[in-house]
């Protein structure tokens, strides 16, 4: 189901691209006045009759029309809004709101003639209606109808549309629309029996070259006619397809891995900070994460009820908001409780865990136990095609943000004189101190440059998961995983374990399950430290035993 | 006071307060009428009979965190792997009397389709062979753990971390289905315990009783091993790892034993939990529920063994209190319990004890209180 929905996703928004483009042509054509089309006439003579067989063949001639009233009159029809005026043989369509308008013209007329009476339906006449309205949607003006129309004809393989088929190829003009009509044109002519094998070797390469799980089925079911050298065509594009899928399907699983490794990367990559560098085992680091997703919810709170213009800006402006705010939170928690705790790891991690409950609560408290509705700005949301893989703007985003906030963090460390100090405190405190460095500033500037992180992380982590009070407590045991595989002090590792868990996890989904796949990462992991105590990339020398 | 033989002064109150408690809560219970002062109403008895299963965890816990310097944030996964393994017992008793009414199957897995028990299942309609597995899976899967860490030296937080993660790997895996233990639901629906009704207020009684009996039993192991030899070197071990790796002792082996045998009482004071609850599921293995049995022993004071099982009544009975009073409050108080212990309440209550009656008395500069807590917490 979801390739093929991703395959009309893909094509509506192609095809929207190019309705924009044409936008202005086609607005210029108000449905109030149309020239009387020439090939309406027949049709509307037959229509006046009034007897079902002659209404049953105007609607074949209608599915042909290339006249924008022909659509009208079919869906007027449909709902007996089609009215015939016995005496002069005019057909009047009536528009919902009851004015009512020429069949052929499209003109409004006023007064209503007196006497008109509805177009009869029986059930061959209805049949005749929902096949001439999919073959108008074939030829409809809008390219997203005529793509949606071609994979609707695909899907049903109904040979009663060949004909319009044949017909919007000829004239097709956009690339993308004419392979879809063309692909829904193989699947008939693969089906559709007493083609010849000429024709159907085409439609089976043709249908190949689409290579989604639709095509597959199409090409596993071959009709009982159907030559060897067109069963032998189809068994090796049934291969080929396959090998295609497999390889799509890996490539997903890589993309969501990737996807998944740039959350854990921005979740944990504070807590690098806070551990790794300062050897804070800050369990409250979840917590950071949940306020800067909160800070994300107020700030388009403010902008939804004051400034609904800037919607579009309210991440950016939740990012340094959230980063100072967070920041602030964890430079109070340094010298109020963390400052005191140094050098005794264990308590450390017993009281942040405390101070985690704290800030949990608290959030509960003044929000409430439920989600909170963070909306996505334009440019988040909707997604594109690469081949069979759809790729969502937020997820793409999210790991670009990942990148820019690691190499970001990189800089700030080996580049400015803050992270030249911080390096200093952490490989020798005493000698820093000695050399002038305030050591005490620069641990609490260190803990709220990991906190303010982990709050950016958050604003990022609203657009892709619940914002409530619990939102936190769902990465930090897989943060914690992140960088004691990366190797503890190693901003590199960091980035590393990250990825290297996000794609391990995803690859093995497929084959152990969502639980059972987690499952098995965290025993390799536990297994990983037990062969290597320190990490992926662990510090050498003295620093390790610091 | 602070005697070096298995009962100190301490320990005897300890001892004599528990089996004082361990008789007169059910007897009050079942001998007094519900109009006496001194009754103790049907609610209360596995409510304290709980708070004692809790104790022994805290001393188990206080173990391998107060003598050995090992900070376990998964011991909640060998309580509930202990309690699992009496909960298949009870499941096993259930008998045909079940809503599917299978004299075999557990109606979770008539539920589930499963056509015969799994092999895991086999034998837990025996009392004895549960009671076994109450103590082997529980110690098993601490000692293939421990053998794997502390053979590679895993120590300090990188250990507390990946016990939290096998803590939470286990409650990943009893929270599926098609492992067989119930899946979310767990195990519930209890009938009867060796034969005697579980909800029957002798039974309750009997269980309270031998919680208290679990608790003096797991107190006076603990107690007996770290006063003798073996209990000296795990000191050391706690103190200067290093050190007493060079002076010739196996660090690991040391280690092992106390990690194994604290997993053990874990699965005990599980195995005595389930009964008196009436049901187990994924959420005890829950990495939370393990931190706080951690800050049980922290604000009891740790390394003291009596001070850990007191923080586990303290800290459960002012949870009661105050999810029933204030629920919002509760999270606030516990988390400010964690912060404020740790930062002014290093030795616990007993500590604060310690210094006031220190105070009280003439100072005698002779005498180290053995409370005190390690200088070096970790490395």
């Amino acid at each position: 189901m979801s390739l093929v929905h991703r395959l009309q996703t893909a094509m509506l928004l192609l095809a929207a691209v190019v309705l924009l483009a044409c936008a202005a042509p086609a607005s210029a054509q108000t449905p109030a006045a149309q020239p009387p089309s020439a090939d309406l006439a027949p049709a509307l003579e037959k229509i006046a009759a009034d007897s079902y067989s002659d209404t049953e063949a105007a609607l074949a001639l209608l599915s042909t029309s290339t006249s924008p009233q022909a659509a009208v009159i079919v869906a007027a029809l449909a709902d007996g809004r089609l009215l015939i005026d016995a005496a002069t043989k005019s057909v009047y369509v009536r528009a919902a709101d009851g004015t009512l308008s020429a069949a052929a013209t499209g003109a409004t007329v006023s007064p209503a003639p007196a006497g008109l009476k509805a177009v009869r339906l029986n059930n061959r006449v209805r049949r005749a209606i929902d096949a001439a309205s999919g073959a108008l949607s074939l030829l409809a003006p809008e390219p997203a109808r005529r793509a949606e129309a071609a994979a609707a004809v695909f899907k049903s393989r109904d040979a009663a549309a060949l004909p319009t088929l044949q017909a919007a190829i000829a004239k097709e003009t956009i690339p993308s629309v004419r392979e879809a009509l063309e692909q829904a044109r193989a699947a008939i002519l693969i089906t559709a029996p007493g083609i010849s094998e000429a024709d159907r070797l085409g439609a089976v390469k043709l249908v190949t070259a689409r290579g989604d799980q639709e095509a597959l089925a199409l090409l596993s079911n071959l009709p009982a006619d159907a030559t060897p050298a067109v069963k032998t065509t189809a068994e090796q594009g049934v291969a080929a397809i396959n090998r295609s899928l497999a390889m799509w399907n890996v490539a997903q699983n890589v993309w969501y891995g990737l996807s998944l490794g740039s959350v854990l990367l921005l979740a944990a990559i504070g807590l690098a900070i806070t551990f790794g560098v300062m050897g804070v085992i800050n369990m409250a680091h979840g917590e950071m994460v949940m306020l800067g997703a909160y800070t994300t919810y107020m700030v388009q709170d403010v902008i939804r009820t004051s400034y609904p213009g800037l919607f579009g800006w309210s991440l950016a402006i939740a990012l340094p908001l959230a980063f100072l705010f967070t920041a602030l939170v964890g430079i109070l928690i340094e010298r109020l409780v963390i400052r005191f705790l140094y050098g005794r790891a264990l308590e450390t991690l017993l009281a942040t865990w405390g101070l985690s409950l704290m800030l949990q609560q608290a959030v509960r408290t003044i929000f409430g136990p439920t989600n909170k509705e963070v909306g996505a700005p334009s440019w988040m949301s909707g997604a594109f095609q690469v081949g069979q893989l759809s790729i969502t703007y937020n997820r793409l985003w999210i790991i670009v943000f990942a990148l820019i906030v690691f190499v970001a963090l990189l800089v700030v460390l080996k580049r400015t004189s803050l992270g030249l100090y911080v390096r200093a405190v952490t490989q020798n405190r005493r000698m820093a101190a000695a050399m002038g460095i305030r050591t005490g500033r620069i641990d609490a500037l260190t803990f709220g440059l990991g906190s303010g992180i982990a709050g950016i992380a958050g604003v990022a982590l609203s657009q892709i998961d619940n914002v409530s009070p619990n939102l936190g407590q769902g990465y930090i045991i897989d943060s914690f995983m992140v960088v004691v595989f990366g190797g503890v002090g190693n901003l590199w590792g960091t980035l590393v374990g990250a990825f290297t868990l996000g794609i391990a996890n995803k690859l093995l989904e497929p084959f152990a399950g969502a639980v059972l796949g987690k499952i098995v990462l965290l025993v390799c992991i536990i297994l990983f430290i037990q062969k290597r105590p320190r990490g992926l990339f662990a510090l050498k020398g003295r620093a390790v035993e610091a | 006071m602070n005697g070096s033989g298995i009962l100190d002064r301490r320990g005897t109150i300890f001892i004599v307060l528990v089996l004082a408690a361990g008789v007169l809560v059910p007897a009050s219970n079942l001998l007094l009428s519900p109009s006496s002062p001194f009754y103790v109403s049907d609610y209360l008895v596995p409510l304290l009979g709980k708070y004692l299963c809790y104790a022994l965890l805290a001393v188990a816990v206080d173990l391998v965190w107060g003598y050995c310097g090992v900070l376990s944030l998964g011991h909640g996964a060998f309580f509930a792997l202990g309690g699992y393994a009496m909960g298949m017992y009870l499941m096993r008793q259930i008998g045909a009397r079940g809503v599917y009414g299978n004299p075999v199957l557990p109606d979770f897995m008539v539920f589930l389709n499963y056509k015969e028990l799994p092999w895991f299942w086999l034998g837990f309609n025996h009392f004895p062979f549960a009671a076994l597995m109450v103590l082997l899976v529980p110690g098993a899967l601490a000692f293939l753990f421990g053998w794997f860490a502390f053979r590679s030296r895993v120590t300090g937080v990188y250990l507390s971390i990946i016990t939290q993660a096998m803590t939470f790997a286990l409650m990943l895996a009893f929270f599926r289905n098609d492992m067989g233990f119930g899946g979310n639901n767990g195990l519930t629906d209890f009938k009867d315990i060796l034969g005697f009704p579980i909800t029957a207020g002798t039974t309750r009684g009997a269980l309270f009783f031998a919680s208290a009996i679990a608790l003096v039993g797991g107190y006076l192991i603990c107690r007996g091993l770290v006063v003798s030899k073996y209990g000296k070197v795990l000191v050391a071990v706690r103190d200067a790892e290093s050190r007493t790796r060079f002076l010739g002792y196996k660090v690991a082996n040391y280690k092992l034993l106390a990690w194994t045998l604290s997993a053990m009482l874990a699965g005990v004071a599980g195995a005595l939990y389930v009964p008196q609850v009436g049901i187990i599921n994924p959420g005890e293995f829950a990495p939370a529920n393990s931190i706080e049995t951690v800050i049980w022993v922290a604000v009891g004071g740790r390394g003291t063994l009596v001070g850990a099982a007191l923080g586990a009544l303290v800290v459960n009975a002012g949870k009661t209190w105050f999810t029933g009073v204030l629920p919002e409050a509760w999270l606030f108080a516990l988390g400010a319990l964690f912060v404020v212990v740790t930062l002014f309440l290093p030795r616990g209550i007993i500590g604060l004890w310690g210094d006031v009656s220190e105070r009280l008395r003439k100072p005698k500069p002779d005498q180290v209180p053995e409370a005190e807590a390690p200088a070096k917490a970790a490395e």
